[in-house]
């Protein structure tokens, strides 16, 4: 049964442990509001490498960060609003990744951005109350 | 809760990395230890079987890229095999194609191996 509305939250630790049960979340999520097979794929691996990357660079590794992720699902666009507490980056210093590049270099980084980007329609970065990071991921339902 | 798994098993000089369920920033460390344990036994031919794996995010994808060099420089190379549509999508959409081999069956990848070390 589609949703028209949808409201959640579901807060964890900064834990790479925690990715499967924030995959679970968003993935019922985004089927109850109606999303294909494909569709909900894009969004839990965008929402999985939004979380891996607080975890990676806002906490570094340490597990007692809290993500707080809230998904608002109205009028056909579901937006996924990830929080953290960390330490706060400019993502357009991220540059765009080019696998020869990577290659040459041995390097590998700014994967995650680039997918969400790619995997998503909107991909906005804010700062909440002066030292909240908060990216805010959305897609639209389309031929609903 | 990750549901992750990787087999290893030899096809004569080229080994083949299995891989199961879900391969993220929790469960990649585990592929890196046998991509490591590969290279202490100067194992660089290498075919990675996808066929069951799920989902694999960039950081799975990191763990090819940053033992590929190695392999190369080595005579050896990390071939793909029996990728799902989904899995494929995400190498395509990050440019792999261009730097990788992808094959539809392992076989296919571990007799180009074998060509090659006749010639």
């Amino acid at each position: 049964m589609k949703k028209n509305r949808l409201q959640k939250q579901l807060k964890v630790y900064s834990s790479t442990e925690n990715l499967a049960k924030v995959r679970k979340f968003v993935k019922e999520s985004a089927f109850e509001c109606g999303f294909g097979e494909d569709e909900v794929e894009q969004i839990t691996l965008a929402v999985d490498e939004a979380c891996t990357n607080i975890i990676k660079h806002a906490y570094r590794y340490s597990p007692e960060g809290v993500i707080d992720i809230k998904i608002i699902f109205i009028d056909d666009k579901f937006t996924v609003t990830i929080t953290d507490e960390g330490n706060g980056f400019d993502p357009n210093l991220i540059p765009i990744p080019d696998i020869q590049e990577f290659y040459k270099q041995k390097k590998v980084g700014g994967l995650g951005i680039y997918l969400m980007k790619k995997l998503m329609d909107e991909v906005i970065y804010s700062v909440e109350d002066n030292r909240k990071n908060r990216v805010t991921l959305v897609k639209y339902l389309k031929n609903s | 809760m990750a549901d992750f798994n990787v087999g290893l098993r030899d096809a004569g000089s080229v080994s083949i990395v299995e891989l199961k369920g879900y391969l993220d920033a929790h469960t990649a460390p585990e592929l890196e230890n046998v991509f490591n344990k590969l290279i202490q036994e100067n194992k660089y031919k290498v075919v990675v079987n996808f066929d069951q794996l799920n989902y694999i995010s960039s950081a799975g994808l990191g763990v090819f890229m940053a033992y590929v060099e190695t392999m190369r420089e080595n005579n050896g190379d990390i071939k793909f095999a029996n990728l799902k549509e989904n899995v494929y999508n995400i190498f395509d959409l990050l440019g792999f194609p261009l730097l990788y081999e992808f094959y539809q069956d392992e076989n296919e990848a571990i007799n180009k191996f074998n060509e090659l070390s006749k010639s």
